[in-house]
């Protein structure tokens, strides 16, 4: 039979448009609507789960986001979601649910014998039982532990949906679209505040769709539903429904989730699944609600057992009878509303069962009136059954020893009391502090622009709520700026009755037999833990989450928190204040941390930088390699089945012989001018630039205040106040951002500007022996040597295009550097191959650039690692020592001069045919210490050299500069080779450097 | 997220900004002892409280700051350039 206990009427379902879906494999049908929860109740099914550690069969605890028990994984394949609440699952068509943590079957778990071995899973196993030996722990503890304490397993598919991030700024934030939050929206909105109202659940109204309430003269969730419509027609209020406030930052900034497609099979075509929303409000109020706590007794877990509030949800909401002889136990008021509207929708109340040995006599008396049995002075002390409950042993408050009775039901609904829901009060820096009249904590001072309200600020009564929300949604709409002369009067709402709660932390057990009593259901805490912590010393809050993981995982012990705290106070006989109180961190509910990357994923997880001649480089066929957010042409093959050794192998062999260009656009570029710039530059690099004379360039170092090199590159002088400065394309931003501090911070008196200029000129060299004799076809300038020597810098025309040439060459070959405007880039590059094709003109990529750096025994990036000083990279003589300089001081200090620095040294594979590897070690087999050689250095950066026929490197070796003609081996153990080298100057051809100035 | 007001462009996200240490710490003199020059570069404090520190305003206007902040409780109680001999904004306070 089909929802069999479904009630005939009522709810806020739609019977008209039922839904199949799937658990375990097995089909169901329920209604719009429906949560997973309320549908699988609706057919009887309350097992969900077995337990983390104990696989002790759970059903449904609550109606809400605070449950610890129903966690399910839900969907299949790639959108597979483990640990997901189905009392927050909306209910769609073809929707496919699974249990989790049991094998093979969730009637039949074979890891419920871990409930027998319970003594060695108590509070801290982790730290006790699985001790020795130390390798047990990763080989074989972890392996089983994890698969016998776990929660279920997500998908290893990449997740086909997307996120979005959103942000938004308002007047008045307010959290919670119960009676308290739309009370606060309306009197917020109506003096024109720019309002947003968020809501977790699909509808607005919170505890109103779940109880039998009367507002405005109208029943409770009627007037939520108009209230919701009125706020959405007004322009400054913002109505986002599905959406948690999840996190509570500093400086009144908060973060929000909105489910946007959850609800559905997929999400629709554009549409995110999720989005993350930064809220930036002037004022927040808070009107977050309460959270019922469950009562603490023996087999408090077994299906079938769900707080009072949420079986009165399950009712009124959702149509469903979550049972149909119940049992009510309650330490308050409240819960006499449950057993009344279970009553009215057909259920059996066996009994109502309060601790208190006197209650209200009106509560009494409308119980009697429907001859419900009131038992007072009494609680349930244990719950018997296998998988669901079937019977609950009554046991004394009050102290006197009484024969349990045993009383039968199919569902206990219960009540400890409420918590308020403090959670972002504390997030934001506040303090809770406990109250005792309603046994809870409550906000404290405020630490930023929040206020809560209503039943989050430890007043439940609905007509409070109205009241309270009302007035703070003013008040913080007066303190962000705004008037609130025309608002709206109180509303009306019906009274329903005081609270009065008397505490009951843990119930007595029957006969003193040692029950499970459960305080933190998601985590398998028990009452017993508590106490072992806190005899183990482990006594304060904060030590107890952590040694019994009290409070942690997926529900952060929404409802067991304040139980937890109790019980633990009871053990230390102190009251509950004494023992403080966690601090809650975001997020409040799980997020899943695809929404925290929004759109950057994949291709967009960064932004792509590509120079102007990128357009023609992937024409040509180039392969590109990141550096950075650059892509760079790599190398170019030229026909089917080049690898990349045939084509830099290629492209330098033509540099070297011939002519040929390469993008150089991506070094940083800075323009500096003012009449301070040469002394700027002076103060920035080791070197001398106060006599560097206009139309020349200098290769430059920089350092760091601890001594280390920054960065190097060459830095012209255009004009009597003007110098253009190159950096590596790594360190382009920080080193502008290192100027621009001594810029602004320690020498403001210096007369400079200074402006990345780096995508506003693309850079070609043209390198080669024939580089001459191609660029006088194209240049307006006389390049002949003795009119624009080695290192001259001039402005020129290039055909029609204006640029300027350096004369300055990384690989070693005559070389120049033309800059041209970037958008002239692309047209200078093809007009310059154009013009060299008679001489046969090639191109090259890094890979080839690498090579001819490594010949020339160019430092790089690689060698530039932040742990080498100028001495180490053997250009300690381009520093004036004259002169102040950053990182001048520092560079002396003992440790880095001293020997046995690692220092640049060049390295030759002496076995033909094989070449070195990057982050190969380098080591002397002779030295031994015990087994192993140390090591005495690294392979940095390495290339097979066409020039010299053999593979070369260069590495940092300790006093690697006086060992040149050593013999030494560079190992790399990973895939244990061997390789002979020979270590030598690291400059391997043109040492004289004779071509460059030829 | 802190939001810092750059005196230039108004409130802004810290994730405009990035941090650039302890405005407490003086640069020594260039002729300044071994140990001067060691203290500047590695000793700092770690103040619990108001505490000077520079913030660079590096995606935005580039503005070096003097943020004067609680290291306790981020609140922020003045953003400054760097230097008075550096030109200076007519103030506009915002209040978000």
């Amino acid at each position: 039979m089909s929802q069999q206990y479904r009630t005939g009427s009522g709810g806020q379902i739609d019977r008209k448009k039922p839904i199949r879906f799937t658990f375990d494999g097995k089909s169901y049908s329920g209604y719009a609507g429906d949560t997973l929860a309320s549908a699988l109740l609706a057919n009887g099914v309350h097992l969900l789960g077995r337990s983390f550690k104990y696989h002790r069969p759970r059903g449904i605890q609550t109606a809400g986001s605070e449950e610890p028990n129903a966690i399910v994984e839900l969907r299949e394949g790639a959108r597979k979601e483990p640990n997901t609440r189905a009392t927050c699952i909306e209910l769609f068509d073809g929707l496919v649910a699974n249990s989790q943590n049991r094998w093979p079957s969730l009637a039949f778990d074979v890891m419920a014998v871990n409930n027998l071995f319970s003594p060695l899973l108590s509070a801290g196993f982790y730290y006790k039982t699985f001790m020795w030996p130390v390798s047990f722990w990763t080989n074989v503890y972890e392996h089983v532990i994890r698969r016998a304490a776990g929660l279920g397993t997500a998908s290893t598919a990449a997740d086909p949906d997307f996120y979005e991030q959103c942000h938004e700024h308002c007047d008045v934030l307010i959290v919670g679209a119960g009676p308290t939050g739309l009370a606060a929206a309306l009197a917020a909105a109506e003096t024109g505040a720019r309002v947003v109202l968020v809501d977790e659940n699909p509808l607005a109204g919170g505890s109103l769709n779940s109880e039998n309430h009367e507002v405005a003269g109208m029943p409770g969730d009627d007037w939520a539903a108009q209230v919701a419509a009125q706020l959405q027609s007004m322009e400054n209020v913002h109505l986002l429904l599905r959406t948690t406030l999840f996190g509570y930052y500093d400086h009144n900034v908060v973060a929000a989730i909105e489910k946007v497609s959850d609800h559905l099979p997929v999400p629709p075509k554009g549409h995110p699944r999720q989005r993350m929303w930064t809220f930036y409000p002037r004022r927040v109020v808070i009107a977050a609600g309460a959270t019922e706590r469950p009562l603490v007794f023996g087999n408090n877990d077994k299906p079938g057992i769900m707080l009072a509030s949420a079986a009165r949800a399950y009712v009124n909401r959702y149509g469903v009878k979550p049972g149909r002889r119940a049992i009510v136990a309650t330490n308050n008021n409240d819960a006499y509303r449950t057993a009344l509207d279970l009553h009215r929708a057909g259920v059996t109340i066996a009994a109502v069962v309060d601790s208190r040995a006197h209650p209200e006599a009106p509560l009494a008396a409308e119980l009697a009136k429907h001859s419900i049995r009131l038992i007072t002075g009494r609680t349930i002390g244990a719950a018997e059954g296998r998988q669901h409950v079937t019977r609950a042993l009554i046991v004394s408050t009050q102290g006197e020893t009484i024969d349990p009775e045993r009383i039968d039901c199919d569902l206990i609904a219960c009540s400890g009391g409420w918590n308020p829901n403090v959670h972002l009060h504390s997030q934001s820096g506040a303090k809770p502090v406990y109250d005792d009249a309603i046994l809870s904590f409550v906000p404290g001072q405020s630490r930023q622009a929040e206020v809560s309200a209503g039943a989050a600020g430890g007043s439940f009564a609905l007509r409070e709520c109205l009241k309270q929300g009302r007035a703070a949604g003013i008040d913080a709409a007066r303190q962000a700026g705004f008037k609130a002369d025309k608002a709206s009067p109180v509303i009306k709402a019906h009274d329903d009755g005081a609270y009065a709660i008397e505490a009951l932390w843990i119930s007595p057990t029957p006969y003193n037999k040692p029950y499970k009593q459960f305080v933190d259901q998601q985590n398998d805490v028990k009452a017993s833990d508590v106490a072992l912590a806190s005899q183990e010393g482990y006594d304060s809050v904060e030590l107890l989450k952590r040694y019994t993981t009290q409070g942690m995982a997926t529900d952060q012990g929404k409802t067991s928190n304040v139980n937890a705290l109790a019980i633990l106070a009871c053990q230390r006989g102190e009251p509950v204040p004494q023992v403080g109180i966690t601090t809650f961190r975001p997020p409040y509910v799980p997020v899943a941390m695809g929404v925290f990357a929004g759109h950057t994923v994949g291709a967009e997880f960064m932004p792509v930088r590509r120079t102007a001649i990128h357009d023609w480089n992937a024409k040509q066929g180039a392969v590109f390699i990141e550096a950075g957010l650059w892509l760079r042409a790599r190398y170019y093959p030229q026909k089917p089945g080049d690898t990349m050794n045939d084509c830099y192998l290629r492209e330098a062999e033509a540099t070297r012989n011939n002519v040929a260009l390469v993008d150089v656009s991506t070094l940083g570029k800075i323009d500096l001018q003012g009449p301070d710039a040469a002394e700027f530059l002076n103060r920035l690099y080791i070197n001398n630039w106060l006599k560097l004379p206009i139309g020349k360039a200098r290769y430059g170092i920089m350092l760091r205040e601890d001594g280390m090199v920054f960065d190097d590159g060459t830095t012209s002088r255009l004009g009597e106040n003007h110098y253009f400065m190159t950096t590596t394309t790594a360190n382009a931003a920080p080193v502008l951002a290192h100027m621009e501090r001594y810029h602004q911070v320690e020498w403001p008196e210096l007369d400079v500007v200074l402006c990345s200029v780096t995508e506003q000129w693309t850079g070609i060299a043209v390198a080669g022996p024939n580089s001459r004799i191609l660029l006088e076809k194209v240049i307006d300038i006389d390049i002949s040597n003795e009119a624009f020597p080695f290192m001259a810098v001039g402005d020129c025309q290039m055909n029609n295009i204006p640029g300027r040439l350096f004369r300055i060459s990384f690989s070693g070959e005559l070389a120049y550097e033309l800059n041209v405007p970037a958008d002239y880039g692309e047209q200078a590059w093809t007009e310059l191959l154009e013009a060299g094709k008679e001489l046969g003109v090639a191109v090259y990529g890094t890979e080839a650039l690498g090579t001819m750096r490594i010949e020339k025994g160019h430092v790089a990036g690689s060698e530039l690692d932040g742990r080498t000083t100028a001495q180490d990279l053997g250009l300690e003589g381009m520093a004036n020592r004259e002169k102040h300089f950053i990182g001048k001081q520092n560079s002396l200090l003992p440790a880095l001069l001293d020997e046995g620095r690692l220092q640049v040294v060049g390295l030759k594979s002496l076995e033909p045919g094989r070449n070195l590897r990057i982050g190969a070690h380098l080591v002397d087999p002779n030295v031994q210490i015990g087994s192993v050689s140390p090591s005495q250095g690294h392979v940095t950066t390495t290339t097979y050299s066409p020039q010299l026929g053999y593979g070369i490197a260069l590495g940092l070796l300790r006093d690697g500069r006086s060992r040149y003609g050593e013999q030494i081996e560079a190992v790399f153990p990973l895939d244990d080779e061997k390789l002979r080298v020979e270590i030598c100057h690291p400059v391997f051809i043109d040492p004289e450097g004779e071509l460059v100035r030829g | 997220m802190l939001r810092i007001e750059c005196p230039w462009c108004g409130v802004r996200n810290e994730d405009e900004f990035s941090y650039g240490g302890d405005a407490t710490v003086e640069r020594p003199a260039d002729d300044a002892s071994q140990d001067d020059w060691y203290d500047y570069v590695y000793t700092r404090a770690n103040p619990a409280g108001r505490h000077r520190e520079y913030w660079h305003h590096i995606n935005g206007c580039r503005a070096w700051l003097t943020v004067e902040r609680d290291t306790m409780t981020h609140e922020i109680f003045s953003t400054e350039p760097t230097s008075a001999s550096l030109p200076q904004p007519q103030r506009k306070t915002g209040s978000l």
